[in-house]
């Protein structure tokens, strides 16, 4: 019992989800968007300035959840920051495939952020959770499409 | 099992003296379950409750003996059907102690009873200007059929507040009461806190103003003796899944007089009593209001879920679970960090609380690998959580079927998912 809840309840998860990192708004945010779990009434804001060459300069997040869903927000915040539109969006894919199995893997290379984001697997153990680990990311995506809202059900 | 099986089953074993939990817990088949290797201890009664083996039968024994569509058939086997369907309207007729048969309505659960309300009586009573009242315990299902009538009727919605300990405020009531007030919509027990709200003194305030009132008893029929005579409600609804029956029945029950006067809800087969191409006419009560074939099996289901919490007495099943109440509210506050919300002196066996930060999905994921099954989130009653400033809560909620000793295995869980965060 224990070993697939420390499984998902990794030190590195434990650390950002109670020390989250960026946990802040963006003053100069190019766009946000506001990202809820209808489930559990859990609620974030991610915060995202775009430069003139698609590349995300600053990212944050501010809002209520559990462990899972802000660490995984704080570590999305410190992957992404300085990659492209185009690789944050890769990153997507990866992170949506691993934690629920849909949808096509990744074909780009992630390098080291694989590895940094192996840690929100576990999740996989746990289908009920999977949505606490996957909310911050759907809202990512929101702010970069330029749209307002994410579910975690979209 | 028939109702006078159940009685039998009761006298033989003596239990109108002692409550055997143990002998009760052996009618749910799903309890003997073990969950990732440890007992099952299902501490979710007031999300759903589960089935004793005698509901489980019944529903079975419809399909497999007399099941055919009710009120049409001139055959032996459609007779039999209405005549258990019918069966299960004069037992919730008596577990309410209504005055008629007639004036109890099936529906598909206390959600679709409240919008029946709200779009019958609200939508033919209601003028542009009237006040309605609710209280800041609802359940979402006693809210949004109201903000939805207001938005298209130009009605005013009112909120009773509720007190640091969870209560129904009633000298705020009385102050929102006026001649405007037409209709008041309360929970008698909240879901969310365990609350039991004053309801015979509500609606006797609500009566004096002029007012009609409707209770949500979902989760006041599981846990106490309800007489809607004794309270002179004019509504009162609940749902049977949470009252050890299926899902997919509730109940409306409402005086005869306003029913009559009421348009009907759906239109369709069984509810007329004559149809040309041109017009209808209404069937009587209760048909007037159960449209379409109706959930045949889950209300007879329903009729012996009834008869089974009858035969064991709804009053001894209060005060079993009143003890649990009391020990279970007396170990978790010994647990460090850990906060009770809603402690109202009037409480049914429900306890919401919080642990530190540690989120409510966190907690629920580690009591969850010991067995233990409880609610995580805003219970469907996200106004009670802003009141009391949580975004969520873990609540374990009671049923005729719990034990002081699964009261320990939730402590000794939660124990665990305190060392577990470092809380």
């Amino acid at each position: 019992m224990m070993d697939e809840l420390r499984e998902l309840y990794q030190e590195v998860i434990l650390d950002h989800g109670k020390n989250p990192r960026n946990f802040r708004d963006v003053e100069d945010a190019t766009s946000h968007a506001h990202g809820s779990n209808p489930l559990c009434g859990d609620q974030l804001v991610v915060y995202l300035k775009l430069n003139l060459d698609e590349v995300i300069e600053d990212v944050s997040f501010v809002g209520k959840g559990c462990a899972i869903s802000v660490a995984s927000a704080s570590m999305m915040t410190e992957l992404v920051r300085g990659k492209t539109v185009d690789e944050a969006n890769d990153i997507f894919d990866h992170v949506h495939h691993m934690c629920t199995g849909e949808g096509e893997p990744s074909t780009a290379n992630l390098g080291p952020d694989a590895d940094r984001l192996g840690v929100l697997s576990g999740v996989r153990q746990f289908p009920v959770r999977v949505k606490c680990a996957t909310l911050a990311w759907h809202t990512l995506k929101a702010a970069i499409e330029g749209g307002e809202d994410a579910t975690s059900e979209a | 099992m028939s109702d006078s099986a159940v009685n039998q089953a009761v006298n033989q074993a003596g239990l109108q003296e002692i409550y055997d939990v143990e002998r009760y817990r052996r009618d749910f088949p799903i309890l003997s379950q073990t969950m990732n290797g440890e007992p099952l201890v299902f501490l979710d009664s007031a999300a759903s409750a589960q089935k004793p083996r005698q509901v489980i039968d019944a529903v079975s024994a419809v399909y497999e003996t007399e099941y055919a569509n009710v009120h049409r058939g001139a055959y032996e086997l459609s007779a039999r059907a209405t005549d258990a369907y019918e069966g299960a309207r004069a037992k919730v007729r008596d577990f309410l102690n209504a005055a008629h048969d007639r004036e109890i309505i099936f529906t598909k659960n206390a959600t679709e009873s409240i919008n029946l309300v709200a779009n019958t009586y609200g939508r033919r009573f209601l003028q542009p200007g009237d006040e309605i009242i609710i209280s800041g315990l609802e359940h979402h299902s006693n809210i949004v059929p109201w903000q939805m009538l207001r938005d298209e009727k130009g009605l005013v919605l009112k909120a009773v507040p509720v007190s640091d300990d969870g209560e129904f405020m009633l000298s705020e009531f009385k102050n929102l009461l006026s001649s405007k007030t037409k209709l008041v919509a309360i929970t008698h027990t909240s879901n969310a806190l365990g609350t039991v709200t004053p309801a015979a003194e509500i609606a006797k305030l609500a009566h004096s103003a002029g007012a009609k009132v409707l209770f949500d008893g979902s989760q006041a029929v599981v846990h106490m003796p309800v007489d809607v005579q004794a309270l002179d409600a004019d509504f009162y609804v609940f749902t049977g899944h949470k009252l050890y029956g299926p899902s997919g029945v509730g109940v409306l029950y409402g005086k005869e007089e306003l029913l009559n006067a009421m348009p009907p809800f759906m239109g369709g087969g069984e509810m007329i009593a004559e149809v040309t191409l041109e017009k209808s006419t209404w069937a009587a009560l209760p048909n007037k209001f159960e449209a379409g074939t109706p959930m045949i099996a889950q209300a007879i289901g329903l009729g012996v879920a009834v008869d089974y919490v009858t035969a064991i007495g709804m009053d001894r099943i209060a005060a079993h679970e009143q003890d649990l109440l009391k020990y279970a509210t007396q170990r978790l506050s010994s647990v460090e960090g850990l906060q009770v919300i809603g402690t109202a002196p009037v409480k049914a066996a429900v306890i919401s609380f919080t642990l530190g930060d540690i989120h409510p999905h966190d907690i629920s994921t580690i009591i969850d690998r010991a067995g233990v099954a409880c609610r995580a989130g805003h219970h469907c009653a996200q106004p009670v959580m802003d009141r009391f400033g949580v975004a969520g809560t873990t609540r374990a909620s009671f049923g005729l079927y719990n034990t002081r000793s699964e009261v320990d295995a939730l402590v000794d869980a939660i124990e665990s998912a305190r060392e577990f965060f470092g809380g």
